[in-house]
């Protein structure tokens, strides 16, 4: 009796879990089919090769490409990494290996906060702060890749922090011990054995990293200029592949919308490829 | 006499005169002399008194001098040296009283059942005690006569004093780099000096030829005994002077634990060597000396044949008959 009531409570909870993970799987299938369905007509009217590979963008022409955008979304991308990655590991090096307790229990909120702060604040925060910055030292109007750069710069620190710290962490203290015992400094211990012991869960956060800042939309459009145009400069303004579509979105039909739409599947694609290199990794981490 | 005397007579009285005050004076001189004399008899009595009480002396420093410089010479010429050592972790006291004096170029062992405080000592000697928090130490620890927990340089000190763990523990990166990351941190650069020490290194370790071929292989691809192997190689890469190992043999198959033993027999000639063993066989095997441990005390210290064939305390032939541990 008592057997057979704790089985059917396995039971229930199988069919309960069973569901949840099928509404996730069906939620991701249908998005990616979505734009699929939508995107595809253009990207195979316009070619896929002529759509990511030219340069105008003129909805008025129905010409549609989006060159311009892919770079300026991967030039954005590429400036977070510059500023989030060094910043962000020497962070989780510190907050794993040199800070004492006392340090560690203030820093590690702050860092989790930094997760939490919603992207329009970041925006806002680029707008009212480091855009003016820029056009203060620089003398030059301010919104560009430089600005979206340290804004997403900034976003990315907590994934890039969270995820390395996590694999500093795991490196087993007997790595630590075996190179102090050869008479390894503290520091050189901590960068010559344990870093690298970490460096795929470092390259993962990295990875991580790329997708938050390649992915990301309203913090990017507050800051980045949003001007359909190969990049020209640092200071100087382009638009991302997300900032199109949610700029464009509001009042496009038809072959314009389907364009959009094409622009959000390029994304997933990106998207895609970078989580298939992220597991990757962490398979071949694992061993 | 108011008239002058005749002029022979004068003279008579003049040299009687004179040799008058020449008896007088000899008789002066006697006396002085006999003065002297007397005084000098004196001294020879104290002299010869003083001297007897010197020999004394003497004899007694002799033998005080023996015994200080037999004493002194067993702690000078010993490599290691602990003198009432206590170790506390926290406000467990894990080292009761600790004295013992390890030769140079031997193998001593630790043996003592589970608990006993033989990784706590061994881990004073390169100060890896220094990880453990709350960790206090009181007495002496020398390493050829320095302060240990003095004002000397704690990767320097273990530069000098290298440990093999009981666990194999190989940086996840090649065998060449494992080997050559003692030299390297300690300032070797040139390839041609590290090709040289990352060689023969492997070649004390009884390695080189198993490995030659693979020395750009990951060395968690070893097996356990190659690694445990590789660990002492990398350790003999640094340029020890000791070398400390815990029980580096219990995770190991018997041939390559024989192989390691083999080693430490090798090695001891040009190294010091203290090895942490619960292998009786073992510590018979291989070691010069023997410490039994028991509950954070020495219980007694002395060469291996002694401690094997007639202990001093009972306790420890209790343990080596294996009655208790
Ligand atoms: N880091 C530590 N913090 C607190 N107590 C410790 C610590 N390390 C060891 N001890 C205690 O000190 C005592 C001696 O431990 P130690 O590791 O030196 O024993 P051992 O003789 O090496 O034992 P084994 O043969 O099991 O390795 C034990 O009672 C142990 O619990
Ligand atoms: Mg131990």
């Amino acid at each position: 009796m008592q057997k057979s009531a704790g089985a059917l409570r396995e039971r229930l909870a199988f069919i309960a879990f069973a569901t949840a993970a099928t509404l996730c799987v069906v939620a991701v299938l249908l998005i990616c089919a979505f734009l699929l369905i939508n995107g595809l007509p253009t990207l195979l009217r316009e070619g896929p090769f002529a759509f990511i590979g030219n340069t105008t963008w003129q909805p008025a022409t129905d010409t549609y490409g989006i060159f311009s955008m892919v770079v300026g979304s991967l030039y954005v991308t590429a400036g977070a990494l510059v500023l989030g990655v060094p910043l962000g590991l020497l962070t989780a090096i510190y907050l794993s290996r040199f800070a004492k307790a006392r340090t560690k229990r203030l820093l590690q909120p702050a860092v989790e906060l930094l997760a939490g702060i919603p992207s329009v604040v970041y925006g806002f925060f680029g707008l009212v702060v480091i855009v003016p910055l820029i056009r203060q030292l620089f003398k030059v109007q301010g919104m560009g890749i430089l600005a979206a750069s340290i804004v997403l710069g900034i976003m990315i620190l907590p994934t890039i922090i969270a995820v390395s710290k996590a694999a500093l962490d795991a490196v087993p203290s007997s790595y630590y011990e075996g190179a102090l015992a050869l008479g390894a400094s503290h520091e050189r211990c901590v960068f010559s054995i344990i870093v690298p012991a970490a460096l795929s869960g470092v390259v993962a956060s990295v990875i991580l990293g790329v997708g938050r800042a390649i992915g990301e939309t309203m913090a990017v459009v507050m800051v980045v200029g949003n001007q359909v145009r190969m990049p020209v400069g640092i200071f100087e303004g382009v638009r991302t592949m997300t900032a199109n579509i949610v700029l464009e979105m509001g009042y496009a039909a038809d072959l314009h919308r389907q364009a959009l739409i094409a622009t959000a599947l390029v994304l997933l694609i990106f998207i895609l490829v970078i989580n298939l290199l992220f597991s990757l990794l962490r398979k071949k981490a694992r061993g | 006499m108011s008239e002058p005397a005749p002029p022979v007579l004068e003279k008579q009285r003049v040299r009687q005169v004179n040799l008058m005050s020449f008896v007088e004076q000899a008789v002066q001189v006697a006396e002085i002399a006999e003065t002297l004399q007397v005084a000098e008899t004196l001294q020879a009595v104290e002299a010869l008194q003083v001297a007897e009480t010197a020999e004394t002396v003497q004899v007694a420093e002799i033998a005080d001098a023996t015994e200080i410089a037999k004493a002194a010479e067993t702690v000078v010429s010993a490599k290691l040296h602990t003198e009432n050592l206590d170790l506390f972790y926290g406000n467990f006291q894990a080292l009761h009283k600790v004295n013992l004096a390890i030769p140079p170029l031997s193998i001593t062992a630790f043996i003592g059942p589970s608990g006993c405080g033989k990784t706590t000592l061994l881990k004073t000697f390169n100060r890896m005690n220094d990880l453990v928090e709350g960790c206090r130490i009181e007495g002496d620890v020398l390493l050829d006569g320095d302060e240990i927990y003095g004002n000397m340089d704690v990767n320097h000190l273990r530069k000098r004093v290298g440990m093999v763990f009981q666990k194999p523990n190989p940086f996840p990166m090649s065998v060449y780099d494992n080997i050559a990351f003692g030299p390297r941190t300690h300032g070797i650069r040139r390839k041609g000096d590290l090709d040289e020490i990352v060689e023969r290194s492997l070649r004390d370790a009884a390695l080189f030829d198993e490995l030659k071929d693979r020395l750009r292989h990951n060395a968690l691809g070893l097996s356990g005994g190659q690694q445990q192997r590789l660990c002492i190689a990398r350790a003999l890469a640094a340029g020890p002077e000791v070398l400390l190992m815990d029980e580096p043999t219990s995770a190991l198959d018997p041939a390559s634990t024989a192989h390691i033993e083999e080693l430490a027999i090798k090695l001891a000639e040009r190294y010091t060597i203290v090895i942490v063993t619960h292998n009786m066989q073992q510590a018979a095997r291989i070691s010069d000396r023997t410490a039994f441990f028991l509950l954070g005390e020495i219980v007694e210290c002395d060469t291996t044949a002694k401690i094997f064939s007639k202990p001093g305390d009972s306790r420890t032939e209790d343990y080596i008959r294996g009655r208790f541990g």
